[in-house]
């Protein structure tokens, strides 16, 4: 049997998979967000106020949060289908600061000082889940005619167009559903963590999630995943540094840069996403 | 009253104005994003605070200090997060994980170094008011205004005016041409690092001087804020840097005095991705870099 710790550090595992799949999609298009924290947070809120004051049971909390934090995705997915690269990397990072200021000032669910007292509902099982639904969904994406549009448009818009993709259609669906996912994977860290406040999604979790995927590469979703373990289980083995965990963390991120700086999953390409 | 608002925006965009130009050099000449920026911002303020805390001197030594320390640090950041990911060849998304580690790095250093509280200059060095007609500005202010002014009138005459600016301005134009021509580029970026980075933080003294709060995690939102500002000024655009930081720092200083103060930050982000779906060259930029 697993004892506490491992069994909780396994559910953040799950989730950081979940979080790093939200941007893996979009990225695949071509499309980088460092703004996933505010879709996340989207989806944290609107499940705690279904589970909490609404009462419903924990699954239908989570399509609420999806859904919630998807019709959000397509209306910020529009000035997507304008901009690309760096401008949307700033662009979704706005955003993510506007829905992280309107927590922090939103009285109903406690403002500044949070929301808290939610139910422990998310367990090892709902977690892996719903990483393997994401997870086979990204790996049968990949192959398929939507995955092969999806990159096609990442390497170049206009020959993508030509050939028929419908850019506009790619490209929301893709945020969209990202953005959906980010949104399951703020329901489940709301009902891990039972008390949620706007700081937890702030920048520094968006560039968490950033930095997961790019860290294990864009090349596949397993990029994702391996992404996911190292950013989470990395930390925790440096508990016997505890004083300078992070500056080691921190000093690994370059490190590790420098040596792969395509990921640690995949191969060598100069042109992984527009540059 | 409008007047005092738009006084007092002028003076926080002016601080806002040099972050942003930091940001937007480094971009300029490598077309690269350098997270960490807002560390070094932070970096600034406890360096000037340490020296005035260590000395007893005045806020014109402190900033100087901080402009050379984080001018130096700039210069290491170059060294160790930028220059060996250039020489791999790695895509525009590699140096952005790099400086976010090197961010994390400044951080935990700065707590360690100087405690996770908030802290802020000696009374001494608190503000004198003066009134001007229906106007009242403070010490702090002036300095401010005086510095940034001094500092942006600099940069301009540097790189309009100096064979080493206009270096700068070439490699920025092309790096692979600068470098044909006979200039050492590698020298030209580790310089652009160093002035952008002393920009930095000096307006990281003068916005510890006159919100009195300085802690290891005041670089996160100025550096974000810092971001929408190059952008909306247009992307390695230093006059645009300059004037997208005022009207930034008037709009915050009009929406807390006439909107809702607390979403004051928000009313900036939001007004940055109006204007980006409007002109996604930002105000002052060029149509040819929007695809990033």
């Amino acid at each position: 049997m697993l004892d506490q710790y491992r069994e909780s550090l396994l559910i953040f595992l799950g989730i950081n998979v979940v979080l790093a799949l939200s941007l893996y999609l979009p990225a695949s298009a071509g499309l980088l967000s460092l703004g996933q924290g505010g879709f996340m947070a989207i989806g944290a809120y609107v499940s705690a106020i279904l589970t909490a004051w609404v009462g419903v049971p924990f699954v239908v909390a989570l399509v609420g949060a999806g859904l919630a934090a998807g019709l959000v995705g397509l209306l910020t997915g529009f000035p997507a289908l304008r901009i690309r690269g760096i401008y949307l990397i700033i662009l979704t990072m706005g955003f993510g600061e506007i829905v992280r200021i309107f927590f922090l000032n939103f009285e109903p669910t406690g403002g500044a000082s949070g929301f808290g007292g939610l139910a422990h509902l998310t367990g090892l099982g709902a977690v892996t889940v719903v990483v393997l639904l994401l997870l086979v969904f990204a790996v049968q994406v990949r192959g398929s005619r939507i995955g092969r549009a999806l990159e096609a448009v990442r390497e170049d818009e206009l020959t993508a167009e030509v050939m028929g993709i419908n850019l506009t259609r790619v490209k929301l669906s893709a945020f969209g559903l990202g953005a959906v996912w980010a949104g399951l994977g703020g329901a489940l860290y709301a009902h891990h963590a039972l008390f949620i406040d706007a700081g937890q999604f702030g920048f520094f979790r968006s560039a968490e999630i950033f930095l997961i995927v790019l860290l294990g590469g864009l090349g596949s979703p397993w990029g994702a995943v391996v992404g996911a373990a190292v950013v989470t289980l990395l930390p925790e083995l440096l508990r016997p540094i505890q004083e300078w965990r992070m500056t080691f963390f921190g000093s690994l991120l370059v490190i590790m840069m420098v040596l792969r700086p395509w990921g640690l999953v995949g191969r060598s390409r100069r042109r992984m996403v527009h540059g | 009253m409008l007047l005092q608002q738009l006084v007092n925006g002028l003076m926080l965009g002016s601080a806002y104005a040099l972050i942003a130009i930091g940001y937007t050099l480094v971009f300029g000449v490598l077309k690269l994003v350098h997270l960490a920026h807002g560390e070094v911002f932070m970096v600034g303020a406890f360096v000037g605070l340490q020296i005035v805390l260590w000395f007893g001197v005045g806020a014109g030594v402190a900033l100087l200090g901080a402009l050379v320390g984080t001018a130096l640090l700039g210069m290491v950041i170059e060294l160790v997060a930028f220059r060996p990911l250039r020489a791999r060849g790695a895509h525009f998304l590699a140096p952005m994980i790099s400086t976010i580690g090197v961010g994390i790095v400044l951080q935990e250093v700065a707590t360690k170094v100087f405690g996770a509280e908030q802290v802020g200059f000696p009374h001494r060095m608190e503000a004198v008011t003066f009134h001007l007609g229906p106007v009242t500005v403070t010490s702090v202010q002036l300095l401010i205004l005086g510095t940034s002014v001094v500092l942006m009138a600099a940069l301009h005459v540097f790189v309009t005016r100096t064979a080493l600016g206009m270096a700068m301005r070439a490699t920025a134009e092309s790096l692979l041409t600068a470098r044909l021509l006979g200039i050492k580029t590698n020298g030209i970026i580790l310089l652009t690092f160093a002035i952008a980075s002393g920009l930095g933080g000096a307006a990281g003294v003068l916005i510890g001087l006159s919100f009195n709060a300085i802690s290891p995690f005041m670089g996160i939102d100025i550096g974000v804020k810092g971001l929408a500002i190059m952008l909306v000024g247009g992307l390695g655009n230093i006059y645009g840097a300059m004037a997208g930081g005022l009207i930034l720092g008037i709009i915050e200083i009009l929406s807390v005095a006439y909107l809702a103060s607390s979403y004051r930050d928000a009313f900036a982000f939001a007004l940055m991705i109006l204007i980006l779906l409007f002109r996604p060259q930002g105000l002052f930029g060029s149509a040819y870099h929007v695809e990033g």
